[in-house]
């Protein structure tokens, strides 16, 4: 018997009967992250029906349509109270919520901090490439300082957002980072974020080269995939290094990780409690 | 015959007998965010639902978030709803309109305070109405509904439940501050007394099944997530396999869909109390708390002489069209007192087609309108 390739597991997981080709540019890393989300949830042998991928608006959002699980397609920025709501009525399903950067730290910031403040059992996926892409490259709070957008011709003022440190700061259960360069590391961190029980985020940075790239230093998306293969390094060495000499470098890799019930798992203990049977008196 | 089992009668608010009325028709998820005056709905599902079998009850982070967690518990297989008011409810139409356009069942309890903006807010007012109509963005339909005592509330929450069920959409039920807060004594109807209806599951193999396909009745049976039937749920206009498309014949046909689903079925919908409308020449068309104002209004003047009626809407949309038709036939003169500037007044004279007088009575000071006020109108002819 043959060894099974990585795409034929990846076809297994398609909707066929789904319009392809699909939404997304040459050299986008967004299939990069979703083929990475599918390995996953193959190599966890969670069965196809206990998935539910809740996505939020823009070229994110559009995953959903593709893969072959339980898929909510929401309104922009609200994936995580979509995906609370289904993982409270029913704990046994696998969630996960995939939201842009836009999606999640812009509109959905509030939702962002208190579903890691309430722990709830989702895992989102946050695509960050910096930037709206399919609104036309405007910039998000993931811009990096000083990029060029639509709505930044002349310089992107205020800071980039931290991801990592703000689902840290709300009390995530599980946050790590991880980019589509370094693909066999965002497949290990997916899978086990997957697995925690409580909230987990991961972060998977993935380069946007038609709207962020082409305006900014990179000439193509290789340019891009590059720049994250110099810039991200381990968490690890990241925290070795003296201060002066992190300079631009992205640690990647885990953050956070916890261990505490998830906030369905508390919320039905409570609710055994009171359906217990009160043994009265007896013999 | 069996003697019917004795009712409990029970003293209560109109929030509460909300909240009663939800358990009954099978409720078992509520996510919301506090906002007076619809707030005890909200206590009560917190007390009573965790000690319920399977009931969940979570406070989210804004009144967004509420309606997104409804609406994933439906479409996780549960009944649910949420409970707001004014400024709560405008958060909410975003996601409003997108459980109209996914058929997700649910039901929005909107109890009216005073506005615009955060307005009069422990006052009384009917200024939603339009809002309830109109107030997410796009061509809908919707179901709203109302209440003017105590008893009604529970009833019209059973009846909002079964509604959004059987037709799979949100259903808005629109009271208003008086109701909420009035206590009266209600009975709980037994088990058995009325009916709870729960959305129609697919029977057919996941294989043969179509997510957004045309039926009968309009309404495409809908399974739990989770449960073997795979398929995608968008706001997006989609086709019958519920994947986005932009192609004007799929376009036109869920749109008209979601639209005849509700229209065709307006003898189950459209639901109205006619109070000695058989004969009056003039008539009162009132919903919640007036219309009890109109009620009294309408015993007085028929003492006086005055061939007087009320038509008392229960549900405001779609507009209960051929009762006031039917009033028409003799009445030269309709009334429509309101807490507001005249919302639902349009929807009056809209249908009345210049057929008969329509005057307005119409009090924005969050007060209500008083028996006197409209009799005095009544004996103006």
């Amino acid at each position: 018997m043959s060894k099974i390739t990585g795409n034929e597991i990846i076809h297994q997981y398609l909707r066929h009967n789904k319009k392809f080709p699909h939404v997304l540019c040459a050299g986008c890393g967004h299939g990069i992250v979703l083929g990475t989300l599918i390995r996953s949830i193959h190599s966890l042998g969670i069965p196809k029906d206990d998935v539910v991928v809740v996505a939020g608006i823009g070229c994110s959002g559009r995953l959903a349509v593709y893969v072959d699980f339980n898929t909510v397609h929401t309104t922009h920025g609200r994936a995580l109270t979509f995906a609370t709501g289904i993982k409270m009525a029913n704990p046994k399903l696998n969630v996960i919520a995939l939201m842009g950067d836009g999606d999640a730290l812009s509109i959905g910031g509030n939702h962002l901090i208190h579903a890691a403040r309430r722990n709830i059992g989702v895992t989102a996926l946050v695509l960050n490439n910096n930037i709206y892409g399919m609104t036309g490259g405007q910039s998000s709070p993931a811009t990096p300082e000083g990029s060029v957008t639509m709505t930044n011709p002349y310089g992107q003022l205020d800071r980039s957002f931290d991801t990592v440190e703000l689902a840290k700061g709300a009390g995530a259960n599980y946050v790590a980072r991880g980019t589509v360069f370094h693909v066999n590391r965002l497949e290990k961190i997916m899978t086990e974020a997957i697995g925690r029980p409580g909230f987990s985020l991961v972060e998977a940075i993935t380069p946007c080269h038609t709207q962020f790239g082409r305006k900014n230093k990179y000439k193509s998306s290789v340019d891009m995939y590059k720049w994250l293969k110099s810039t991200a390094m381990s968490v690890d060495r990241y925290n070795e290094l003296p201060e002066e000499k992190r300079g631009d470098r992205l640690p990647i890799g885990v953050f956070v990780d916890r261990d505490r019930p998830g906030f369905e798992e508390v919320y039905y203990a409570m609710q055994a409690d009171f359906l217990k049977p009160t043994v009265k008196g007896g013999k | 015959m069996p003697r019917r089992k004795k009712r409990t009668e029970i003293f209560a608010l109109g929030n509460e007998a909300v909240a009663e009325g939800a358990l009954l028709a099978g409720c078992t998820f509520y996510g919301g965010y506090p906002i007076t005056p619809s707030t005890e709905v909200m206590e009560i599902m917190a007390n009573r639902l965790p000690k319920t079998e399977g009931g969940v009850f979570i406070q989210l982070e804004d009144e967004i978030a509420s309606m997104g967690a409804v609406i994933g518990a439906s479409l996780a297989g549960r009944k649910a709803m949420t409970a707001t008011s004014g400024p709560g409810f405008s958060l909410m139409q975003e996601n409003l309109g997108y459980a109209i356009m996914a058929e997700t069942p649910m039901v929005l309890v909107n109890v009216m305070r005073g506005g615009p903006s955060t307005g009069l807010p422990t006052c009384p007012a009917q200024g939603d109405v339009q809002q309830a109509r109109w107030g997410t963005h796009g061509d809908h339909p919707i179901i709203v509904l109302s209440a003017s005592n105590v008893q009604e509330c529970l009833d019209m929450t059973i009846t909002a439940f079964n509604m959004a069920e059987k037709y799979r959409t949100p259903v808005i039920l629109l009271l208003d501050e008086v109701t909420s807060h009035t206590r009266e004594k209600i009975e709980l109807p037994n088990p058995g007394e009325f009916e709870v209806f729960s959305r129609t599951v697919p029977s057919m193999p996941p294989e043969w099944y179509k997510p957004y396909e045309e039926t009968v009745r309009g309404v495409p049976p809908m399974p739990p997530v989770g449960s073997g039937y795979r398929f995608h749920v968008t706001g997006l206009t989609h086709d019958r396999n519920g994947f986005p498309t932009q192609r004007p014949e799929e376009v036109v046909e869920l749109m008209d869909r979601i639209h005849r689903k509700i229209d065709q079925f307006f003898y189950d919908i459209q639901l109205v109390e006619e109070i000695q409308t058989e004969d009056a020449e003039i008539c009162v068309i009132a919903y919640g708390c007036v219309a009890r104002s109109a009620e009294l209004a309408v015993h007085q003047a028929r003492q006086n002489g005055v061939k007087a009626g009320l038509l008392k809407l229960k549900t405001l949309f779609p507009y209960p069209r051929r009762h006031t038709e039917k009033v028409l036939a003799h009445a030269k003169t309709l009334i429509v007192p309101e807490m507001n500037m005249g919302q639902m007044s349009r929807e009056v004279k809209r249908v009345t087609m210049g057929n008969a007088a329509v005057r307005t009575i119409n009090r924005v000071d969050g007060q209500i309108v008083t028996p006197s006020e409209i009799l005095k109108v009544i004996m103006q002819g």
